[in-house]
């Protein structure tokens, strides 16, 4: 009897660092339904995150085709039309990517928000297209990096087999590079999930942002920030861990 | 001999983290720094601080520095995240917060509040053609509030409109600037750097009737109860003869 009151007591006393841990998960997480807050903002996170991949790829697919064409083909080209216009696409992707890769993330998106679509009331659209035109411009050199390691025996024997230089893009280099340009790519992407967090700057409630709302509510930085830091972790993990997938089924095709 | 050498590195590392330790508890200054007064502010709050040039200036820079001064300290004024300023002072980066910071129940659990040296209004920030004529027209419809995170104004709005409608910036400047762009159908913020922005924006005006009175005070690390007292003394003499007027006065001319 004794010997049990004596136990129940301990348990109840002993974990005091415990008891206040739990306060503080309750203050910040449960309490007026704060955890809420952290939720949206993963939502917000990923919808962001993934419109703007989508964005990136497209736009640094069509970027790295075009740089890579103008360093491959340029010198052999009749002049005329075709040639004009490789040259002048090409100075404009260079432009693009001098600009994107020369200006902080932050700052492109505030230029986004406040000047170019100053009457734009869609946030999430304008984050995507500034996240998703940053990323474009790294996934571009990523791209065009794979495309280039490509031996240009490949690329005669698709011509050779009757497949025009658009047709060998399609079937023959571009499926190789990227499986080359995978890891590199996945790197861009989990780059761009932790870019996002920057998003609070134009009043989007981002998972950041979520954690900042629930620190300047109850004053404590330990739990928020702790959270965010792991949500956004997991978040990553598990992102790497379906890319490893992904090459490993590539690497099949290798046998 | 590889050996003695380590033996003496490590006799001396310990000895010195020793030292280092018994420094720490000797040494009790009434401030984070020795001989200075720190104050966390968040500088796009005019007039209660905001930058001329690279300083900051301000009511409440101007206050700090009268206490500073009083307590025979050197103020240092340090720029953050407003939401980050009662987070700083709970784990002693800063001495004071002084941001036009208005006393709250629940920051009282997590700071101790100086006596209040200003009062403030919540003011409401609409566009001149907006169809939001008062309070509750911006509560009522369905309209976009933008708000200064972890601001007052932030905390009262969540609670009457709810999260949806909230939109948060960083700065209140930000906020303001996403008014004049449409982007949110009003801004809550206090009554004076209200004043500032719509001065400086075209087409802005403030509601006449006000959201909210409150009271401004420095908090301070509840542990610090004896630089508490110290800066309630220090307001209390600058009360009493008349200086922290003649500052208020000096940015916010009464019959202006």
């Amino acid at each position: 009897m004794y010997n049990s009151i004596l136990a129940h007591r301990v348990c109840l006393a002993l974990p005091a660092w415990l008891a206040k841990l739990k306060d503080e998960f309750y203050i910040n997480f449960v309490a007026e339904d704060r955890y809420k807050y952290l939720v949206k903002g993963l939502w917000m996170t990923l919808k962001i995150t993934f419109f703007a991949v989508l964005l990136g790829i497209a736009l640094g697919v069509i970027a790295a085709i075009i740089r890579s064409t103008h360093d491959k083909t340029i010198e052999e080209m009749r002049p005329g039309f075709g040639k004009g216009l490789l040259i002048v696409l090409n100075a404009l992707v260079k432009l693009y990517l001098t600009v994107i890769r020369g200006t902080p993330v932050v700052v492109q998106l505030m230029i986004t928000y406040y000047i170019i679509f100053a009457s734009s009331t869609n946030t999430l659209l304008v984050a995507v297209l500034a996240f998703g035109i940053n990323s474009g411009a790294y996934v571009a050199e990523i791209i065009r990096s794979g495309i280039m390691s490509i031996d240009n025996g490949q690329f005669e024997a698709g011509r050779s087999l009757g497949f025009n230089y658009i047709q060998t893009m399609i079937y023959i280099i571009i499926p190789q590079a990227f499986k080359n340009v995978l890891p590199a790519l996945a790197n861009e992407f989990i780059v761009l999930i932790k870019e996002t967090s920057v998003s609070g700057y134009v009043g989007i409630q981002d998972l950041t942002r979520g954690g900042d709302v629930i620190r300047s509510r109850t004053f404590v930085a330990f739990m928020p920030l702790l959270a965010v830091a792991g949500i956004y972790l997991i978040i990553v993990v598990f992102f790497s861990k379906m890319v490893s997938i992904l090459e490993r089924r590539l690497r099949n095709s290798e046998r | 001999m590889k050996k003695l050498f380590t033996k003496i590195v490590s006799v001396a590392l310990i000895a010195s983290m020793m030292g280092a330790l018994a420094s720490c508890a000797t040494k009790k200054s009434l401030t984070v720094n020795k001989g200075k007064l720190v104050m966390a502010t968040n500088a796009y709050f005019p007039p209660y601080e905001y930058y001329e040039g690279t300083k900051i200036v301000g009511i409440d820079a101007e206050i700090a520095e009268a206490v500073a001064k009083k307590l025979g300290l050197e103020l240092e004024i340090q720029d953050v995240e407003f939401d980050s300023i009662i987070a700083g002072v709970q784990s002693n980066k800063y001495d004071i917060g002084m941001a036009g910071m208005t006393v709250t129940e629940e920051r009282k659990q997590a700071v101790n509040f100086s006596s209040t040296y200003a009062t403030g209004i919540q003011a409401i920030i609409v566009a001149e053609d907006s169809p939001i004529t008062d309070i509750d027209t911006m509560i009522g419809g369905d309209y976009k509030v933008g708000v200064q995170t972890g601001t007052t104004g932030d905390i009262y709005i969540t609670d009457e409109v709810g999260d949806e409608r909230v939109v948060r910036f960083s700065k209140g400047n930000d906020a303001v600037l996403a008014l004049s762009t449409g982007k949110v159908d009003a801004v809550v913020i206090d009554n004076e750097p209200a004043k500032s922005f719509v001065a400086a924006n075209e087409g802005l005006k403030i509601l006449e009737t006000p959201y909210a009175v409150e009271d401004y005070a420095m908090c301070i690390n509840k542990n610090n109860t004896e630089l508490l007292n110290e800066i309630n003394k220090a307001l209390a003499e600058l009360t009493e003869d008349g200086t922290i007027a003649a500052i208020i006065e000096k940015y916010i001319p009464s019959n202006g």
